[in-house]
């Protein structure tokens, strides 16, 4: 069974957000990571490995540096790495994003696609069923356990909705959305970190995209387009007291309550 | 395509179990206030499901002027294909110029793949969406467009935003996050123009089979439609001490929420998460009581009216948006905050 994971390399958030004096985002101060939802994904493959000896390959579209999260794929047991990289399909928006992507994975040989549900720096979470009308595979998305019958080609999924689950099967092959809460990622071995150095990254480019126009790539095939960025300035601060007592505090907020009519 | 041949504003009228979600009636909402700045001032609500039909005047109460119903048993539970197929013939035919749909654990899954079926852009998530001109300014190096949907959304965990067009497709689609935008008042008896289309369902390999549906406890309060909450984070302690918010919350008639390490620590279930991976709520009063104020959790309730914020660390984040905030003793004030209030209320009566 082949198993391809879609990853992609962002800012960590967790050790929190860090901001310039002017208040923006200080992207530069942040460490880059392996998106939490696609690390989920990747474990999931990687079970699948233990579990039926399946191929794992992870793909990432990004700048040169992606190679980073590539190789914490190796580190973590994936079998080969493909980066799609060039000029070319900078400044793309999820339609140009999955397009291209489609385009990687059409070279591919592949049971199931795993993305994770979405990323920590756009929270779009479109890609993964774009890719898949792209590619016309059903498509199962916020999965919370993913099993495979080998046998039977099918896929059975718990798909998370607001207020229930529903278990899902598809056949394969077919591609799937992981949410974090699916597993609990595999540490890098120390092995494997060092395989990871040895290990061999596939680079592609444009020309290596198999049957995407031009047209549907980068910022030029993107259909939307950004009429204003910024980053969100915080809010001004609020008051903040530290009142000696518990009374002193209650009076604080019972005033303030009634100053706004809440009692 | 020619971008004029598509007109007026759509949206997709989830129902669940052939119940309206409250999305869409909050979508209707501001559909109807976008057609006021358009040349088309008819709204249409996309009722897709079985036996659906009940549903349309509730619709047409909320704003739909035209629901177009799609009715068919392959639409009975939410499956990705076949509402694909019903959403994709839909815009081929009546050719809409905006479509909104809720970003809902549904709406996140049928949006993209509908917008990749039509190819058009599609934007996640947005907070605010307006009608106006593309570039936002005139630019000398491209034509100015008038009257482009401009769809505002929140990326990285709330700490940038953007607004986005989408000049050159149609039609222009957008899932909007629940709980942000204002449903009208209902008006009692309105009919809205029915049409039935059904562009025929086949199976193909993308169908999948739903095996089972388990409904989770839905005995808990829907937090987004709570105008008071009462949020507790790790500082809380255990699940047993939620008890002291949970009377500070029905003391103020209010409910109570949660952030994800409460979550995560099992004291409360899910639904309760306020957040980037739980709930955004916009609250007239929240209250974060021993929550350290994560960006992740800060995204999902900044827009709150007032927050106050209880910590025992002055250097907590959540202070930063807090417009009040009290450093001390959650164990000691909140149930004195409780008692005081339960004294001013009872005075007041």
């Amino acid at each position: 069974m082949k198993v391809v994971v879609c990853i992609k390399q962002v800012p960590d958030t967790k050790g929190g957000v860090k901001f310039k004096p002017d208040g923006t985002l200080d992207r530069g101060a942040m460490l880059a990571i392996m998106n939490p939802d696609d690390k989920a994904g990747l474990e999931a493959a990687l079970r699948l490995k233990d579990q039926y000896g399946a191929e794992v390959t992870v793909l990432t579209m990004g700048l040169p540096k992606a190679d980073a999260v590539l190789r914490e794929a190796f580190a973590m047991g994936a079998d080969k790495a493909i980066l799609v990289t060039d000029r070319v399909l900078g400044g793309a928006d999820t339609w140009a994003t999955s397009s291209t992507i489609a385009g990687a994975l059409r070279n591919l040989e592949y049971d199931l696609i795993i993305t994770g549900r979405q990323a920590i720096d756009g929270d779009t979470a479109q890609v993964g069923p774009q890719i898949s009308e792209h590619l016309h595979l059903p498509v199962i998305s916020y999965a919370e356990e993913i099993k495979v019958d080998e046998k039977a080609r099918t896929v059975e999924v718990k798909r998370q909705f607001e207020d229930r689950y529903h278990i899902v099967k598809a056949k394969m092959p077919c591609l799937v959305t992981a949410l974090s809460e699916l597993n609990e990622p595999r540490y890098m071995t120390p092995g494997g970190i060092f395989d990871a150095f040895e290990k061999e990254v596939t680079v592609w480019g444009r020309a290596d995209l198999k049957d995407v126009d031009d047209s549907n790539l980068g910022l030029k095939g993107s259909p939307t387009q950004i009429a204003k960025a910024s980053d969100k300035v915080k809010k001004g601060q609020g008051e903040k007291v530290a009142p000696d007592s518990a009374e002193e505090a209650v009076d604080y907020i019972v005033g303030k309550l009634t100053e706004k009519h809440v009692i | 395509m020619s971008l004029e041949e598509y007109k007026g504003v759509f949206i997709f009228a989830q129902q669940v179990d052939n119940e309206l979600s409250s999305i869409a009636l909050e979508l209707l909402g501001k559909a109807k206030s976008l057609a006021e700045d358009l040349d088309e001032k008819k709204v249409t609500a996309v009722l897709l499901g079985s036996d659906v039909k009940g549903l349309v005047d509730k619709l047409a109460e909320y704003g739909a002027d035209r629901v177009i119903v799609v009715d068919d048993p392959a639409l009975k539970d939410y499956r990705t294909e076949p509402y694909t197929h019903a959403l994709a013939s839909v815009i081929d035919e009546f050719k809409p110029e905006i479509l909104l749909v809720g970003a809902t654990a549904i709406g996140r899954d049928l949006g993209p793949r509908v917008s990749s079926r039509v190819h058009t852009g599609l934007t996640a998530d947005c907070t605010s969406l307006d009608i106006g001109d593309f570039p936002l300014e005139p630019s000398p190096v491209r034509e100015t467009k008038h009257k482009q949907l401009l769809m505002t959304r929140p990326a990285f965990g709330g700490n940038t935003i953007a607004t986005i067009a989408c000049p050159d497709f149609r039609p222009q689609m957008a899932t909007v996050r629940p709980g942000v935008m204002q449903k009208i008042d209902p008006i009692k008896g309105a009919k809205a123009e029915v049409v039935e289309f059904n562009p025929g369902f086949e199976e193909n390999d993308c169908y999948t089979e739903i095996l089972k549906i388990v409904k989770e406890a839905s005995s808990v309060a829907d937090i987004q439609a709570a105008k008071i909450l009462v949020s507790g984070g790790r500082g809380v302690g255990s699940a047993e001490n939620f008890k002291i918010l949970d009377d500070l919350a029905e003391a103020l008639n209010g409910t109570v929420s949660c952030s994800r390490a409460v979550v995560d620590s099992g004291w409360k279930p899910k639904d309760l998460q306020v957040g980037q991976t739980g709930k955004t709520v916009r609250p007239q009063l929240y209250f974060a009581i021993g929550i350290s104020g994560a960006i992740q959790h800060v995204a999902g309730m900044e827009e709150s009216d007032i927050i106050i914020a209880i910590n025992k660390d002055e250097n907590a984040p959540i202070f930063d948006v807090a417009d009040y905030g009290v450093v001390g003793d959650l164990n000691k004030i909140v149930p004195a905050l409780t008692k005081k209030i339960k004294e001013a209320l009872a005075a007041k009566n």
